[in-house]
């Protein structure tokens, strides 16, 4: 009798399953889907945006995965992604291999963010020092190279508990480019991942929030809306003219403003410690990656990706302060635009 | 005296395992508990119907995750629980002791042994690197692949001790051999057959390592097979590692529904064997 | 005439049915065999670059070509050993309960608790351990033993919550109710007439299971170590959530309260962005020396338990 009701239940199980799936592949109009992913950095932005996009063009659905730079490159060389999320460009050697066309989508800023319970005050820092505690060389909270920035905080005599990425990350890439070219203590270079010699691992800005916010007496870094969006305290940093700087959206389009014309000459430049008042200096620019030549997919993807990000770097830009992220330029956005006119479909520019 | 003092150990022994068997089921409850409490907050209509929210937005639903996990899962069971008899009922009617036997017996018995993302690299390397694609089937076929060895097993088993009175019985009546081993022998053992089809099925609603490199996973509603997919499973593993508060609630309600799914489908196998347990007295 | 075309029928069904299982079970060892030559052939890249210094090596860097594989395997394998070893008295004290104790109303409910715990997924024991159980451990445990006894390396701060030994409790907890169920069945297998016979003489409970009960199922313990310890090596989910996916430990960091990675960890979290050929054939070589220490564990549990089996019915 019960396994007579087993087998009913299993039926009736696989039978709505086919039957629903039936159902919505006799849509009206057949849908357009597209894979992406890769940067976490931007990754609040680009899901807002495909949401929104949906709601415009219902055929066309976004759909980008959260899976690190490294991922979303990967991917793109694999064709597995239609499109990628990067903050790190291509290097002249990738680009010898895969002729991929970097657009600007939007600016964000790496905050230094903390755990330190009962602390409500904002911790200053300068490179040196998170160059040092995130090497292993500062080890405690009350350390007297932070204690020295903060005379006026009495802090914990605790152990610094780092949390860092585990994954291939563009965070990670704008980091520690930052601290390379900021600090003369960074010894580990700059990539989208290196050798820590501490640390936990977290996977994505989200892994790495998700520890701080857990782990008391824990310090890590993520891209700014993460820190927000979770309540999370972000440290101010010394900028090139000596002053802290907290991140804001202020801040970083301030750093984005620097940075402009170092793009124009290059799209791939790195924006990290540019010189002027008011910058927050480990900001960047992150870029969605595409194939030149879309002749491998069909068209209609190949045009929905096209008319997607061309929609994104103009109205989309709407869509970002709320999330954090500054406006782009507008020497950015025509910058955008000279790329996606690269892009051809069996020869044809999309863009006509 | 000396009574007195083995008399006491076996009392410490007593209430020794007592307190180590109850120490066990703590967890047990702990998770359930941790698992409904934070996620019947979590359940709401929306919740029940909707699709994901952008990411930093509140509101929003797993529906599409649900949906897809039972479809991926409906599609490994079309192809893991036929595999999995037929395999079982070569092992219990038509095996020998030859090499060929063997290398089935040592293969199914292997399988079960796989740790489950090795599954998941399989699936991407034969599939998902030659279609160029994310797709749910390439999630399909690593379940499945994960449920033949539990149902091999258990069809083997519940076939085995069906009782040779029955089969020589129905070679006395000149029954074909492959009616007798459908027919008799299946139908006998068809309760084990059941249960372990059951439990196979639990099994792979609860995997996520295989999922990761196959079915990927979508904010949308499913619109082909050949697509990725969202899942339960890897739904609850990116929310969980989310940092956003909303959505590692959200994350939990999943849990409870995932839970939900695979505490029901054991309890109905419970209901069932110890039905055939109760007729067997 | 009649008879004979229906038998000459009924062979033919016979022939099609055999063939139907034949290639039903043809196409399970094919891909078993295809499981195993894709992974070889995946792992050639690695097998041929990086050699033997593979599995020795410690340090795991891509950007610069290095893979070395050695503080994953003993992670994996340590973590397991562990996880095993807080298993073992706590499903042997089950089934020593649920055999002898127990009464007999409470056996149902026991089972179903052990099979319930069976059952829960992996990926839920992760989202527990990740948001429940490390911030509880790295202040009530970790922390005050990093404070006491922090000058021994393995006990070394700082607290991390998440880590190695956090990993291994996950674990024992999901090892437990597999160690327990397999150790029910061996201890209730004990010929009932020894067991009677040590009562009548006067022996209690206790000595029945230590005398005869335990020594009878004794390879069959260690059968069921061996499967837990199979199911535990390959793990992901809840130790991906919970082992920090570090690769100081052991070599930089010796602590069990530090963060680490496993091969499993490794594999989920770096498979995705493996650029080179190099580099997602290390991962893959992981996944085949995974597979191997498995099958091996597999392979000894199978050897225990049919022996036992034959035990049992001698």
């Amino acid at each position: 009798m019960v396994s007579k009701i087993a087998i009913g239940a299993i039926l009736v199980v696989v039978v709505v399953a086919i039957g629903c799936y039936i159902l919505l592949a006799s849509q009206p109009q057949q849908p357009v889907q597209i894979t992406a992913g890769g940067a976490s950095f931007p990754y609040p932005v680009i899901t807002k945006w495909a949401s929104e996009y949906n709601k415009l063009y219902s055929h066309i659905e976004i759909s980008y995965q959260s899976v690190g730079s490294g991922g979303g490159q990967n991917n793109l060389f694999a064709k597995t992604f239609d499109f990628a999320g990067s903050d790190a460009p291509l290097t002249n050697a990738q680009l010898a291999n895969y002729t991929v066309v970097h657009i600007p989508e939007t600016i964000g800023g790496v905050v230094v963010t903390y755990n330190l319970p009962g602390m409500n005050a904002t911790i200053k820092m300068t490179a040196n020092v998170i160059a040092q505690i995130f090497q292993g060389n500062i080890t405690k909270w009350n350390d007297a190279a932070i204690a020295s920035l903060n005379p006026s905080l009495t802090m914990p005599d605790a152990d610094i508990v780092v949390v860092r990425r585990s994954d291939s990350s563009g965070t990670t890439f704008v980091f520690t480019s930052y601290l390379a070219n900021a600090s003369s203590l960074w010894a580990l270079g700059s990539g989208t991942s290196v050798n820590w010699p501490v640390g936990l691992g977290g996977s994505g800005n989200s892994g790495v929030a998700s520890l701080v916010q857990q782990t008391p007496y824990s310090i890590g870094y993520v891209e700014y809306f993460y820190a927000k969006n979770n309540n999370l305290p972000s440290a101010s940093v010394r900028n090139q003219n000596g002053e802290f700087v907290e991140a804001s959206l202020a801040s970083i389009a301030e750093a984005a403003r620097q940075g402009t014309p170092l793009l124009t000459s290059d799209v791939r430049a790195a924006i990290v410690n540019m010189p002027g008042s008011g910058v927050y200096p480990i900001s960047a620019f992150t870029y969605l990656l595409v194939f030149k030549d879309l002749s491998y997919m069909t068209q209609a993807e190949a045009t929905a990706i096209v008319n997607f990000i061309w929609w994104a770097i103009h109205d989309g830009q709407s869509y970002t302060e709320a999330l954090y992220y500054p406006g782009l330029p507008s020497e950015i956005v025509s910058l955008g635009e000279g790329m996606l006119r690269q892009i051809t479909y069996n020869g044809v520019a999309i863009l006509g | 005296m000396r009574m007195v003092s083995r008399k006491n150990k076996d009392r410490v022994a007593r209430w020794l395992s007592l307190a180590i068997t109850v120490l066990a089921i703590i967890p047990l409850l702990w998770i359930i508990c941790s698992v409904v409490v934070n996620g019947i907050s979590a359940i709401n209509l929306e919740f029940i119907t909707g699709v994901p929210a952008p990411y930093g937005e509140s509101g929003g639903g797993i529906a599409n995750a649900i949906f897809g996990t039972l479809i991926i899962n409906a599609m490994a069971s079309i192809f893991g629980i036929p595999v999995g008899i037929l395999t079982g009922m070569y092992l219990s009617e038509y095996a020998t002791k030859g090499k060929f036997s063997s290398a089935i017996r040592t293969s199914v018995e292997s399988f079960s042994g796989v740790p489950s993302i090795i599954f998941g690299i399989f699936a991407f390397t034969i599939i998902v690197t030659n279609v160029r694609h994310y797709t749910a089937l390439a999630a399909a076929f690593a379940l499945g692949i994960m449920m033949i060895p539990i149902v091999a097993k258990a069809t083997e088993e519940s076939m085995r001790v069906v009782s040779d009175d029955m089969r020589e019985a129905a070679i006395a009546l000149g029954v074909p051999k492959w009616v007798r081993t459908v027919k008799i022998v299946l139908g006998v053992a068809r309760g084990g057959v059941i249960t372990g089809s059951l439990l196979a099925f639990a099994r792979i609603s609860g995997e996520t390592a295989p999922l990761l490199f196959t079915a990927l996973f979508s904010f949308y509603w499913p619109t082909g097979i050949d697509q990725p997919m969202a899942t339960l499973q890897v739904l609850i593993y990116n929310f969980a590692l989310s940092g956003y508060q909303e959505r590692v609630l959200q994350a939990w309600g999943a849990s409870l529904l995932l839970v939900m799914l695979v505490v029901a489908i054991n309890i109905v196998v419970k209901i069932v064997t110890r039905q055939k347990y109760k007729e067997g007295i | 005439m009649q008879g004979k075309k229906s038998s000459s029928h009924y062979n033919r069904q016979d022939a099609v049915f055999k063939y139907l299982l034949i290639s039903a079970s043809l196409l399970v060892v094919g891909l078993f065999a295809a499981l195993f030559l894709m992974l070889i052939r995946g792992s050639l890249p690695s097998i041929l670059g990086n050699g033997l210094g593979f599995l020795t090596g410690t340090t795991w860097d891509p950007i610069n070509g290095i893979y070395g594989a050695l503080p994953a395997i003993l992670t994996t394998i340590v973590t397991s050993l562990l996880a095993v070893g807080i298993a073992i008295p706590v499903a042997l004290g089950i089934a020593i309960f649920f055999t002898e104790y127990a009464p007999v109303k409470a056996k149902f409910p026991l089972t179903v608790f052990i099979d319930l715990l069976a059952a829960i997924p992996s990926v839920i024991f992760g989202i527990w351990g990740l948001w429940i159980i490390a911030p509880l451990i790295k202040t009530y445990v970790q922390q005050p033993l990093v404070t006491s006894i922090g000058f021994i390396p393995i006990f070394g701060g700082p607290a991390y919550g998440i880590s190695l030994s956090l990993a291994s409790l996950i674990l024992a907890i999901m090892v437990i109710p597999i160690i327990a169920s397999l150790a029910i069945e061996l201890l209730s297998r004990t010929p009932i007439t020894l067991k009677e016979g040590m009562i009548s003489l006067g022996a209690t409970k206790w000595e029945s299971v230590m005398r005869v009960g335990l020594p009878f199922a004794r390879m069959g313990v260690i059968a069921a170590v061996m499967l837990g310890l199979g199911r535990a090596l390959g793990e992901t989910m809840a130790i991906t959530m919970v082992i920090g996916n570090s690769y100081m430990w052991p070599f930089a960091n010796p602590s069990i309260f530090a963060p680490a990675t496993s091969i499993t960890s490794k594999i989920a979290s770096e498979f995705y962005e493996a650029t080179s050929a190099i580099y997602a054939g290390s991962l893959i070589e992981l996944a085949l020396t995974l597979l191997i220490i498995t099958l091996a564990t597999n392979v000894a549990f199978r050897y225990i338990i049919n022996k036992t089996n034959k035990e049992a019915k001698r």
